[in-house]
């Protein structure tokens, strides 16, 4: 069957710790600080509006764009979260979870040779969409200012065939995030070379320690900005799969083209959801980040107290801490902790090679079961110090 | 609502040293804030919520849900009155409430028998109590915002990006 794969496809690299996740998968009893999802359940209230949405018997295909209540809702949100409009009309597409919206941007812009820039580490899917488009990904290693993407680093990366970058914040796996000024000033870089530049802004609701600026609110950002953002994590609604691209009329209209092929719509009843998600869910939203904060203070004192060193998060539910004074590295660490102690971690190396001091620990966990977690990471760190 | 009282609301079993960590705050100082909510009558107690219905004890106990209607007192309205009936230890909880009847009631006892004995033989013969209406609980599916039921497992896939 091997003649018959793509070459493209072929050439793609399967995730390097796949086995890792393979052996978590098989164990029973384990604490697992691995989950890149919330651990609230989707709040009753937008529940209740999919069932209703069922009983009343809307399961019919939608407007390949999406719901028109629902692109409504979106843009009434933008505009009052962040003061940025986007028409309902041809600025705004539903998409299969920001997933999609990547897929779609990068297949909508990409011409053979094309280069995209890509600050790691970063969310798994963004250098292999960006091969399967066709286009190169040029990875930014941010190492050096503490996983922050810098005016002065970024610079070191631009050519004429960079025509995008892609990046996520609050970020996964880090959990950096930037201020205003800090935005205007990677704006100013990557506008004054014309590079479009696409953002996940999918933790945006979960910022701890300023506001969240999406990047289009900008003066001038908005036409070279390709906002990407759905639901998943606000409103802990991972497996509805709905998100949302907003953007410039031409690139939305290209990416509805190859949407409408693909996916025709999202799924009527998780749009649904959504919608009452935007209208009613926000309290909810308040109390999940209540909570993650106060998880988030916990965990990263406990990991600097313990000896691996760990910076503030600014937003998501992540920490990205070095394992280095333990003498192993990140895949080392995360196979023995799980074999020593059952506490369950994804290495750095999952969100590109470089990263093998680091290893991921999310925090949407039950209170307990993060500090229990933390409790045997304490005994194996102690064990294992050089 | 201060941020050490809505950790504590949730999950009383919480050091202060945690405490102190998540909303960091010195761990001296959030004892000290916890003391003086207990002195001031603002943290009354710590207790567990037990769902009963999973405990299989011989002095099982049934529950009722009591409305009353007073004759409010001269000057002193309903206060006095309430006071001499949330006195009673069958009464676990009293509220003063608007509409068709005055005082809310739940009250608890070994049997239906010793319900109902409370009822007829102490509460209804009060000067100031002009009628009430018994209703019997049958289930409890939620009570102070905890659904009774046994734990869910987590049905997120361990691992993931």
């Amino acid at each position: 069957m091997k003649d018959y794969i793509s070459k493209t496809v072929e050439k793609m690299k399967p995730s390097g710790i796949r086995a890792f996740f393979d052996l978590v998968l098989g164990m029973k009893d384990v604490i697992s600080l691995g989950v890149g999802e919330p651990d609230f359940v989707t709040p009753w209230e937008i529940r209740e509006a999919g069932i209703t949405s069922l009983e009343q018997g809307f399961t019919s295909y939608t407007s390949n764009k999406g719901l028109l209540k629902l692109r409504l809702a979106i843009h009434n949100y933008l505009k009052n979260t962040f003061g940025i409009s986007y028409s309902a009309d041809d600025e705004i597409l539903v998409t299969v979870g920001v997933s999609e919206g990547v897929d779609l941007a990068l297949r909508a812009i990409m011409n053979p040779g094309d280069k995209i820039l890509v600050p790691m580490p970063c969310y798994v899917s963004y250098g292999p969409m960006t091969e399967l488009a066709g286009g190169i990904p040029v990875y930014i290693d941010t190492r050096r200012d503490d996983f922050k993407l810098t005016p002065q680093n970024l610079k070191k990366y631009i050519d004429p065939k960079v025509k995008g970058i892609i990046f996520n914040y609050p970020a996964n796996p880090t959990g950096v995030s930037y201020t205003r000024k800090e935005l205007e000033q990677l704006k100013k870089v990557l506008i004054g070379h014309k590079i479009l530049c696409i953002t996940d802004e999918i933790y945006c609701d979960l910022t701890y320690d300023f506001t969240h600026t999406a990047f289009p609110s900008l003066p001038g950002a908005k036409e070279y900005t390709l906002y990407l953002n759905g639901f998943s994590k606000s409103f802990a609604m991972t497996g509805w799969r709905v998100g949302y691209a907003c953007g410039p009329r031409d690139l939305i209209a290209a990416m509805t083209k190859i949407h409408q092929y693909t996916i025709m719509c999202v799924p009527i009843t998780s749009q649904m959801a959504a919608c009452e998600g935007l209208h009613s869910g926000r309290q909810s939203v308040e109390n999940m980040k209540r909570e993650y904060r106060r998880r988030r203070e916990f965990v990263v004192s406990q990991l600097n107290r313990i000896g691996l060193k760990c910076h503030m998060p600014h937003g998501a539910f992540y920490a990205f801490p070095s394992v280095r004074k333990t003498g192993m590295n990140g895949l080392e660490f995360a196979q023995k902790l799980l074999a020593e102690q059952k506490v369950a971690v994804v290495p750095g190396t999952a969100f590109g090679d470089e990263y093998t001091d680091n290893i991921r620990i999310s925090y949407a966990t039950a209170f307990e079961k993060l500090k229990e977690a933390l409790l045997r990471m304490e005994a194996f760190v102690s064990k294992h110090r050089k | 609502m201060d941020e050490i009282l809505e950790i504590l609301e949730k999950d009383a079993r919480i050091t202060p040293e945690e405490i102190a960590r998540m909303t960091k705050k010195k761990s001296a100082e959030v004892k000290k804030k916890i003391r003086q909510y207990e002195d001031g009558g603002v943290i009354l107690k710590y207790k567990a919520v037990i769902n009963r219905e999973l405990v299989h004890a011989r002095n099982e106990e049934v529950r009722a849900l009591i409305e009353v209607n007073l004759v409010p007192q001269k000057d002193l309205g309903f206060d006095k009155v309430a006071e001499r009936i949330y006195s009673f230890p069958e009464v676990s909880s009293c509220y003063l409430v608007s509409g068709t009847y005055d005082l809310l009631l739940i009250v608890r006892g070994r049997d239906i028998h010793t319900v109902s004995r409370f009822v007829s033989e102490k509460l209804s013969p009060m000067e100031n109590v002009r009628g009430v209406v018994t209703h019997f609980m049958l289930k409890k599916y939620k009570e102070d915002g905890v659904i009774l039921k046994q734990k869910e497992e987590d049905k997120r896939i361990a691992i993931s990006y």
